[in-house]
Formats: structure tokens, sequence, C-alpha cells
């Protein structure tokens, strides 16, 4: 007789899938992601990418994981230890399982524990026989075998059995959280219409994982995780890179500028040019430069004719690009340059994130040139923030520098989708009255005006030497250099009055407060609320306009006796606070190529207060 | 009173294409004589309004160019100049758009966005002004200075080889290459508007004489004493003569081109090789464009070739149309409603 299996409610999972990187760890875990929304969970996502494409089967250095917090409430990080692993080889195990929770659910396929897999994890011994695990509920699938079960009439080879096991894996973990198989069915249908031999046989091992998960003795629990209750309205599940580059449409579409993106490809950026090569009937042009200086370059030509000029790339595109960043301020052109950051310095670790280059985008050009520089502060706010970027850029004549990250880049999140005739627009006014102009004329902002070639009688040049104000003839008159220098840095200045005040969240009248910049918001907001919860009083502040600072930024830190700046570099931001505020800031750093984890900052606010 | 109307002579001349800033190159610079030229071959050019027309440069002598247009500019950072151009000219495609370099701008630091530029045969005008030394830094050895070369940076001749910018360009893919020179005025005019004309990268090499750095470099091919039997004057469809009687020509023996006495009873000028600008091949184009380092032969001036592609800026703009009339005008709500979304009630 079969056993009826009990249902178990739970308010907040994380599972994290991991494989070797051709397992289809990935796909799995954005097809769990992709059913997870539309059951209604909350949800934040963060994959790992391993540093080589494929690297030699088996080993620990090309494990691929795919990490999935879903609650029935409010989240805001891809959780800090997994709750269950599904570990397809023994090397995915090793990787993992520091991370994991005390009693975390293991699911191994134990077909993949031999002693050949075991030697290539590095194992001396087996971590299932040797008592290494325990503290954790590990379950033996023998998913493998099953899946060869399950397809042994498909026509199809043994290798290509081998690669629809993560389906059997998938369709395994939805019968264990209660998630409909129904979408990832008709996801397939789509994807293998031209291959249908392929697509029946992820079909069938999809169902033969789910209907195992009923079947078999060794799971005696399911858990179902009930929707949560987010504002009304109409949802996707989107990455910053995705929210990004629909976000720059939006704004040439609400600009009335064509969108032109010049850029070389560079993890972790390259998916906004894979993204915005689609979209040329938006009349969106993408150039795919010969290097980043040529990316960068063709953007200031194109922002010079009037288009919405960006650029993307990471730390080394970003140091590249330098120069002509120089070149944009002085030439006074609106471009956007993004820079999703990733580990420094030189190379470093292209697929882990951080938050090192602050330094580099406020500062880190020759002379003084300033420029807005902006940092959205989870996925779905890139959409936002690329508004404000186009805005601010075209609006002051000024080059603004956007700061993403890796972790919110790649990380997902659901997504309010805004009606799309309740965006406002970005009006530009381009220059074409010939009587009285002048090229560096400016207005109540201090901004030049905008006059594109093709318009008769506006003939004007610009350049990188030094400009006479008004006239914009070159110049190298000492006064007029350093009224230039003055008048561009009073131009950027202005701004903190045309963006939002700082805004100060959770305790506001607490001893302690927060303050975080950019892609680590969910982690600060996740361990401010739990000592929150525990009775305790903390302010949280999180700063998304780095030059200039909000207005209100020093009366904000004043009021404080006590303020934590949790940041994934060596306190960066804690260092402008402090030069520009003369206040105390109690840096706390980690510089590991890997988010916060919640946790992490929850002990340093809980040790903070002990103190005060 | 009459009803006459007065009508106004709207031709535009090359004053009109003067600013008002002082031209600061030094005295007996080339770049004044190729300034002028250009500003003199302008009013000529069929169907460019001047407000269309936009100088961008990079860094060096020749690249305060566009300071002394008045026409659209921009003045650039080193070597840049014709990624720029690309931006300007694939955002904005009914542009005229013109490059002006020198020699270590365009071969040296800028020389990766040159190449690609050929490459994709973008819808620019490259004016090289070759000069073959550093003058804006003072006198270094440049990418095309001959090797030996005595200069501040190489008291013991310099150890580089040169570039043969013809022989790069041609092998860069540019769909026209020609080389002028900034002393013969009228031939120089003659290549401006040539590369005017032309859809695609038009590339003009110009020997452009350095009077403080390197004077004299090419007194050879502009001295009248010399020039005759020294410059090969390229006309497509005509026989490759020179010298100072027309007596000389360049036959070919074996797959080598060599220069020969015409009319001694040995060569006939049936033997002389007829130039061919357009030949779709790039093998004559390549072989007298290495004619240029082979001190027995004459240096050859004129188009080297000239061919038909489609450019890299009107198959940007193709394709947005393409895509546009296949998927249908941007629809913002489709783009932002894209994939699995769901209802929260």
């Amino acid at each position: 007789m079969k056993m009826e299996k009990e249902i178990l409610e739970l308010s907040d999972v994380t599972v994290r899938f991991a494989g070797d990187s051709g397992d289809g760890m990935q796909l799995t875990g954005m097809q769990f992601t992709n059913t997870t929304a539309l059951v209604g969970n909350d949800l934040s996502t963060l994959p790992d990418y391993p540093a080589e494409i494929r690297a030699p089967i088996g080993t620990t250095y090309g494990v691929s994981g795919f990490q999935l917090h879903f609650s029935s409430m409010d989240i805001q990080t891809p959780g800090d230890s997994p709750d269950v692993l599904v570990a397809m080889n023994p090397a995915a195990l090793k990787v993992n399982v520091k991370d994991l929770k005390h009693n975390a659910y293991i699911i191994i396929n134990i077909n993949a524990f031999d002693s050949k897999n075991l030697k290539l994890a590095g194992y001396e011994t087996n971590p299932l026989e040797d008592g290494s695990l325990e503290g954790y509920n590990v379950i033996q699938v023998p998913l493998s075998k099953l899946t060869n079960k399950a397809l042994e009439a498909s026509g199809l080879s043994a290798k290509e059995i081998g690669r629809c096991k993560n389906f059997f894996a998938l369709g395994m973990m939805y019968w264990l959280y209660s998630r409909p198989f129904e979408p990832t069915l008709k996801w397939i249908k789509d994807k293998f219409k031209d291959s249908p031999l392929i697509g029946s046989a992820n079909e069938k091992a999809l169902m033969a994982g789910y209907y195992f998960g009923e079947n078999t003795e060794l799971f005696t629990t399911r858990y179902q995780v009930e929707p949560a209750k987010l504002p009304k309205g109409v949802y996707r599940n989107i990455s910053g890179n995705e929210a990004l580059a629909i976000g720059f449409v939006t704004a040439s579409v609400k600009s009335g500028l064509p969108l032109f993106l010049g850029s070389y490809p560079i993890t972790p950026a390259s998916d906004i040019l894979h993204e915005l090569s689609k979209h040329k009937n938006f009349g969106v042009r993408t150039f795919q430069a010969e290097d980043e200086i040529a990316a960068i370059t063709a953007s200031i030509g194109a922002a010079f004719t009037g288009a919405l000029a960006i650029t993307t790339t990471s730390g080394p595109g970003l140091a590249l690009k330098t120069e002509a960043v120089g070149l944009a301020v002085m030439t006074e052109l609106p471009i956007i340059i993004i820079d999703v950051q990733r580990g420094g310095p030189s190379t470093g670790l292209p697929k882990k994130t951080e938050q090192s280059d602050l330094q580099q985008a406020i500062n880190g050009r020759n002379g003084e040139a300033p420029v807005v520089v902006i940092a959205p502060s989870t996925p779905a706010e890139c959409f936002n923030m690329a508004l404000e970027a186009a805005r601010l850029a075209t609006k002051y004549m000024v080059p603004v520098l956007y700061l993403s990250d890796g972790y919110i880049a790649n990380g997902s999140e659901p997504w309010l989708i805004p009606n799309p005739e309740e965006i406002p627009e970005i009006s530009v006014k381009f220059r074409t009255e010939k009587e009285g102009f002048a090229p560096y004329l400016r207005d109540e902002n201090l901004t030049r005006p905008w006059a594109l070639p093709g318009t008769p009688g506006l003939e004007h040049r610009l350049g990188g030497l030094e400009k006479a104000n008004i006239s914009g003839n070159v110049s190298y008159d000492p006064e007029n250099h350093e009224f230039m220098v003055r008048l561009r840095a009073q131009k950027v200045k202005n701004i903190e009055n045309d963006i939002p005040e700082l805004e100060v969240t959770g305790d506001i009248d607490a001893d302690l407060l927060v303050i975080g910049w950019g892609g680590t918001f969910g982690s600060i907001s996740e361990a401010v609320t739990r000592v929150r919860k525990n009775g305790k009083k903390v302010a949280q502040a999180h700063l998304k306009y780095l030059n200039p600072f909000p207005k209100n930024t020093e009366e904000v830190l004043k009021r404080y006796k006590h303020i934590v700046c949790p940041e994934l570099n060596m306190g960066q931001l804690a260092k402008f606070l402090k030069a520009e505020y003369l206040v105390d800031i109690d840096s706390f750093t980690k510089i590991q190529g890997l988010p916060f984890k919640s946790s992490e900052i929850e002990t340093k606010i809980e040790n903070v207060l002990k103190g005060i | 009173m009459t009803d006459k109307i007065e009508v106004k002579d709207l031709k535009i001349t090359a004053k009109d294409f003067a600013t008002d800033q002082d031209v600061r190159w030094c005295p007996g610079c080339g770049d004044y004589s190729i300034l002028a030229q250009v500003q003199r071959s302008f009013p000529d050019l069929v169907g460019i309004k001047k407000e269309n027309i936009v100088w961008i440069s990079g860094i060096g002598c020749s690249s305060r160019f566009p300071y002394y247009m008045n026409t659209y500019g921009f003045h650039g950072i080193h070597g840049r100049a014709p990624a720029i151009a690309t931006g300007v000219k694939v955002s904005h495609p009914e542009l005229s758009v013109w490059v002006a370099a020198g020699d270590g701008d365009l071969l040296s630091i800028g020389g990766n966005h040159f190449i690609h530029t050929c490459r994709r045969n973008v819808d620019l005008k490259i004016l090289l002004f070759n000069n073959r030394i550093y003058g804006l830094t003072k006198g270094q050895y440049s990418p095309t200075s001959e090797k030996g070369k005595i200069t501040k940076t190489s008291p013991y001749g310099s150890v580089d080889y040169p570039f043969n910018p013809i022989s790069l360009a041609l092998g860069s893919g540019a769909t026209f290459v020609a080389r002028s020179l900034d002393r013969d005025t009228k031939h120089l005019q003659e290549m401006i508007k040539r590369a005017a004309a032309h859809k695609g990268t038009a590339f003009v090499e110009i020997f452009q004489n350095c009077s403080i750095f390197n004077d004299g470099a090419f007194d050879i091919l502009t001295d009248k004493k010399t020039k005759d039997d020294n410059v090969l004057v390229l006309e497509h469809g005509k026989p490759m003569i020179f010298g100072v009687n027309k007596n000389k020509g360049i036959v070919m023996d074996g797959a080598k081109p060599k220069a020969v006495e015409i009319g001694n009873g040995k060569f006939r000028i049936e033997d002389v090789i007829v130039h061919d600008e357009f030949d779709e091949s790039p093998v004559l184009a390549t072989l007298l464009s290495n004619l240029t380092e082979d001190p027995t032969m004459p240096t050859p001036i004129g188009v080297f070739r000239q061919i038909t592609k489609p450019t890299y800026d009107g198959e940007v703009e193709a394709q947005v149309n393409s895509v546009t009339n296949k998927k249908g005008k941007g629809d913002l709500e489709k783009v932002l409603f894209a994939g699995n979304t769901w209802q929260v009630n």
C-alpha cells in the first residue's frame, strides 16, 4: 500500500542546483525559477558560473550552480545558505556543501559517485561513507539510472540520454515543492520544436522525475510555499542586465532619441549587448567595436549627432575607456557608460561580483573630470536607473557612469511591470536657432546647447582641448581654464537639486545607521529587518546617487551616533563619506567575489549594538 | 522700382570653409597646402551641403584641421578619430564624414581603428597627412619613418621597419585607396574630390612635408628637377609611363613589375602595363603599392584601387529597416511584458 505523504507548509526555501557546466544547471534553475514565479512566490536568484566555459568533466572548477530563494513573504536576497542542494556529481557536492544550512537536504545523483568521479573531485574517501556529511539529510537518488530507464526506448544515444537527467532532477524537485510541471512542458515543446525526439525525451525525463518523487520511499514529506502578498499588477522575473537593456530601449522611446550602443564583449556585461542587438525595430543600433576604446569613442560620435549613446563594459574595460570619458566631459556630450562591476584588479575574477570600481568611476580620469555616478540597488531597479541615466545625461549634457555589478546583473527577481504610458517622457531640446548661437552658451543649469551636425548655420567644433566658455574656441587662458574646471564641477554638483533625497528606513530615531550603495541593498535590508525583528533599533539608508550625493546626505549622516557602511571593496564609499562630510564611518567590507550574506551584516550590526 | 527680384549668387566658395581661427602650423608646413586644397575642392562636391560635412581628428599637428574648417568638427583623442567618425556616420548616415590624421595618429596609436574601419567599409573619407615623423611631440620617429632614421628617440638610427600605408589599407579592405602630394595642388584636389564621390572607406595618403623635423623628405617627388623621373602618375586605362621624356614605363617581368626604357628597341608602349583602378582583384594595386619600397622604381600617386561594396553604415541602416518591416515598429508594451508574466490580484 502506498503511504500518503505529508504536506508541510514552509514560508521560505533556498534551493541550489549544482553540477558540471555541461549538466544544464542554469537551465534547470531558470525553469524552476519561472515556474516558481508563476506560482506567485516572491523570489531572488543567483547563478554561479564556473570560470571555464567547459572545464574537464567531473572537476571542481567545472561546477556550475544556480541558487533560488523563494518565499510566501517579501524577500530581498537569494538566501544565505541553501536548505536543499541538488548535487549532480561529487565535485558539485564538494564545492557547495560548505554553504549549506545545518540539517539541509542534499539530493545526490548516486550514480555519479564512482571512484573515478570521486577522484576527479579530489575526494580521498567517499563522503557518503566517511561520516563527513553527518548533520545533513542525504538522499541518494539513482538519477542517471532512472533517466536511462525512462528513456531506453527513446531512440536517443547514451550521451543524449545522459543530457536529459537535469529534467529528471527538475521533475523530482517540482514534486517535492508542489510546483506545476505544465509550464516546463510548454517550454520544452516550444524550445525543441525542431528536434521533437529530444523534446519528447526531456518531457519524459521531467515526468519520470515527478512521479519518482511521488512513488519513492526516499521522500516522506512534500513541501508547499504559499504565494507571496506582492502589490497588485503584472509581474515578470527579470535579471539586472535584462532590466537595464529594456530600460534603455524605453528611454530611447521616451526621449525620441535613437539608441546607439558601442560595446566590446566582456563578462558580465555582454548580455546587455546581446539583448539590445535584438531590438533593431526600435531603431537601436549596436556597434560591436574592435576594442573598448572604439566602443566608447563611437558612442561619443553618436552622441554628437543626437543619439542616446551608451557603452557597456566591466572594470577592465572602464579602465580602457578612461581617456574617452574625459573627452565626453570636455565636449559636454551626454553619453552613458555602464560598468557591470566584477572582481578586480586587472582581469581579476571575471564571473564574480565586487563593488570595487567606485573610486574609478568617481575619480578615475586625468584632470578634474566630474561625471554623474549612479548605481541601481536591485535587478529590477536597473530599469528605472536606465531612465534616470538618460534623463540626467541629456538634461545636463554630461556623461553618466552607471555602476551595476555581477550580482544584480545576473541575479533576478519579480518585477512589477510598469504601464508604458505612465513612464514619463524624457524631454530633449536640440538647438536649431542660428541667431545668437554659440556652442558653449549656458542655460540656467549651466548646460550647453546640443546642436547637431546637419543643422544649417550651427557649424561648430568640439574637442578635447580646453574651451573658452560660450564661444567654445580653444583657449589656453589660465583664468578661463580655472573658470571652466569649476563650471564643469558646479554643473554636476547642481544635479543634487534634481535627484531624490536620501531616504532613511527602519527606525529613523535609532542610534545606528547602516548605509550602503548599489547591489548590496538586499543583503543589508534583510539583515536590518532581522535585527529589528529581534526588537533592536536600526536605521537604513541606501545611496543610488554617488556623484553628486543627495543634498541631505550630510544631515542624515550627522543624525546618527554610529554609522556602519557595508561594501564589497576595501571601504571606498566610506572614504568618500568621511572625506566629504568629516563623519566617522565604521567600514565593514568583504572582498571575496561573493555577495554579503545577510547573516554577516546581521552579526556586524548586533556586535555594534552591543557596544553602543 | 522694378519687379525684378535680385538673385544672389549662393555658390559657396573656398572662403566659406575658412573659420575665424588663426591657422597655427609652422611656416612651410605641408598642412597649409592640404587645407587650401580641401577648401578649394569642397565647393565642388556635388550634392553635399555644408552643414552635412563633419571633420573628425585625433591628436597631432594635422589633427588641428577641424578647427580651420567652417563645418561641423570634432577634435578627438589620440588615434580614435576613425572610431569617433564611425559613431557619427552609423548614427547619422546622411553626413559626409571626413577624418584628418597624421601617421602617428592613424597608424601607431590608432592603427587598430584604422584597419577595422577599412575592413568594415565604413563610409568615411580618411586623409593621412604622412610626414614620416612626429611633429607635435617634436621630432621622434613615426611608424612610417624609414629604418635607420636618426631622430631624438633614435640617435643611433631607428631599428623599426615602417608601415606601407597603401599596402595596409589595401590589405585591410579599404575600397578606395589613393595617394597624392601636398605640393601637387591640382592632383591633390582631384584625389579629394574622387574620395568624396566614393561610397565606402576612402583612404588618401598625402605625402606632407614637415619643415621642422623632416624637411625635404619628399623633395625627390616634388622637386621640379627630379619629380618626373621619380613619380608615376596612375591613371585608369592608361599605360604606366613616366620620366621627363615620358619614355619610361612599368612592364611585368614574370610576377614582378620592372621599370624600363621604352622605344629603345627592347620595349614598346604595348609592353607597358595599363592601370585598372576598378579591378576587383587587389593584386595589381598591391604590386603598385610596393613600388614605394623599391629605390629603383618610381613612386606611384593617384588612385590605386576603387571598388564598390556595400558600406557598414548602409548595412546597419538596412538591417534596422528590414527588421522593422518584418517585426513592425517597436512596441514598448510587447517588450516590457515579454516572457512569462503573472498577475497578482
